[in-house]
């Protein structure tokens, strides 16, 4: 259904705004996430991500209250239009800041988005669980535990093994809100290996409390404050001081409050 | 430097006071409890054997057993459980996964919560009026099951909403996010992690259900009768109400045929208490997360 072939941008915001009742969280967002990208956001605590990263999935259908105004078209395609909102989901992997194992073995954790799709056949499972697994870094840790409860894992294994619930979907786009969050410094260096790897294959939004993250991966960096998009540039020329906006430069250089 | 100074001795002998009334309430709670099982077993004991469970009263109910109030009261559980527990559940669902959180559904939970409040009296009036006049199922088994279901309906409601809502929030958000729908999320991941919650309520419902001798007595509980029934629209004798009738209504009965009687109800009562433990303490060492 989609066209990934066209070079069109993979998400195209325009005048994005989230409300809560009459408590606005996000004001007039315009961005475009380009294919084969890491797009980096940083920002405070309470400047908006998460419900940014919520309005681009549509998690706005579970969520009492919230409310979304403006346009977002993933592929070209309006998703407030989109009538299958599953099928948009599937094609939007996410993981969250901390890692949420569901209920289940490892590997069950890894088919459950296939299942739910319709996968039965034993053995094209096996391969989705294997290939998932092993682009996120953590095949070779669990291949011989399988069948033990994914929340077993360590902290930052379960977290990989968030990932690589994500990508069993084939999903065209990988939103990470804070992944890092509750993973110790090595494994983080492993994940961000991954999302090197990964960026050939699809696009990446990563929202991250650690300015030196988006330094390290993110192709273009935006930074939002208090519910509002203040500047998005190329990374390396943001961190270079090249910036249009004296907020911007305080905030990267931690000069701020 | 380390020495307690005189503020931290008054703060233990503070705290030691608190701990002692504490403890003296636990006892003074539980005292009761062990006064009325060892009077029932010392009193009734002595009355249970093979011929009073499965006899007929004779003489006027002063001789004999207890098997057709027994098996009534199977009966009559079944019955009220098959009637409120796909209900019971499916409103639970309803409200706690598919509602949305405003006036109507805070209304709703609160009717049911006060329904619960309801004095079973009250629920066998209505019983009365709607099931044995108003659907002409006369005083049947049918019309005392549908009252009891009624009457336990909130139980099974609360019991399922809450363990519904123990499941992490974090979850559903994670199915969600994976493309699943709210029923495939709730199928997968929900009911089997909640299932453990909801059936210790279920247990619990039929507990309480046993021991109700009000909603019954005016829809479908005989005083007497000399025969099984045959159909649910027949009436039956029942544990709880013969309890009542052979401790009140019938001279000359044996001291301990009533106190057998009750050590009989408190027994499955605390049996199926002590299987909804024993059932949960199973569901909890599969636990998952």
């Amino acid at each position: 259904m989609i066209d990934t072939s066209q070079n069109i941008p993979v998400l195209n915001i325009r005048d994005l705004n989230i409300s809560y009742g009459s408590n606005t969280i996000l004001r007039d967002v315009t961005l475009n996430v380009r294919p084969n990208e890491i797009f980096g956001i940083i920002g405070p605590a309470n400047s908006g991500k998460t419900s940014f990263l919520k309005a681009i999935n549509r998690m706005d259908e579970f969520t009492d209250g919230m409310r979304t105004e403006g346009l977002i078209e993933f592929y070209g395609y309006d998703t407030s239009k989109w009538r299958n909102l599953y099928s948009l989901r599937k094609q939007m992997g996410v993981v969250f800041p901390l890692p949420v194992g569901l209920p289940l073995s490892v590997y069950e954790n890894v088919a459950f988005a296939p299942r739910i799709s319709g996968v039965r056949n034993k053995s094209e499972l096996d391969d989705i669980v294997e290939n998932c697994l092993t682009r996120a870094a953590l095949w070779d840790e669990v291949k011989d535990r399988l069948n033990s409860l994914g929340s077993l894992l360590s902290g930052g294994q379960q977290q990989r093994l968030t990932i690589a619930r994500a990508l069993s979907q084939k999903p065209k786009l990988l939103m990470l809100d804070e992944f890092s969050i509750a993973v110790d410094p090595v494994t983080t260096m492993r994940i961000e290996d991954v999302l090197r790897d990964l960026k050939k294959e699809l696009s990446i939004i990563l929202v991250t409390n650690l300015v030196q993250q988006a330094e390290r991966l993110a192709d273009r960096t935006a930074l939002f404050l208090n519910g509002e998009l203040v500047e998005i540039g190329q990374t390396n020329e943001l961190f270079d001081g090249r910036t249009k906006d004296q907020r911007t430069t305080d905030y990267l250089e931690g000069r701020f409050g | 430097m380390f020495l307690a100074t005189e503020l931290n001795l008054q703060n233990y002998k503070v705290q030691g006071r608190w701990r002692l009334l504490f403890l003296v309430m636990t006892v003074l709670l539980i005292l009761p409890v062990l006064v009325i099982l060892t009077l029932l077993v010392v009193r009734g004991g002595g009355a249970i054997s093979w011929e009073f469970l499965s006899e007929f009263p004779r003489n006027g109910m002063t001789e004999g057993g207890i098997f057709p109030a027994f098996l009534g009261t199977i009966f009559l559980v079944s019955l009220a459980l098959v009637f409120s527990v796909p209900l019971g559940i499916a409103a639970a669902i309803y409200l706690s996964e598919y509602a949305a959180d405003n006036w109507l559904t805070r209304a709703i939970n609160l009717a049911i919560i006060n329904l619960a409040g309801v004095p079973s009296i009250v629920h066998a009036l209505f019983g009365v009026g709607a099931f044995v006049l108003f659907f002409k199922f006369g005083t049947s088994i049918l019309a005392a099951s549908l009252t009891l279901a009624i009457m336990a309906l909130p139980v099974v409601i609360v019991a399922t909403r809450e363990s519904l809502q123990s499941v992490p929030q974090a979850f559903r958000e994670a199915c969600w996010s994976l493309g699943a729908t709210r029923w495939q999320t709730i199928r997968r991941i929900v009911l089997p992690n909640a299932i453990s919650g909801i059936l210790t309520g279920i247990i619990l419902e039929v507990s309480r259900t046993a021991g109700e001798t009000a909603p019954i007595m005016f829809t479908g509980a005989a005083f007497f009768l000399p025969f099984l029934p045959e159909s649910v629209y027949d009436q039956t004798m029942a544990l709880s109400l013969h309890l009542f009738v052979v401790s009140t209504q019938v001279p000359n009965v044996p001291e301990n045929l009533p106190y057998g009687v009750a050590l009989l109800l408190i027994g499955i009562v605390l049996t199926m208490n002590a299987l909804s433990i024993g059932f949960r303490v199973y569901l909890r060492n599969k636990k998952k997360w």
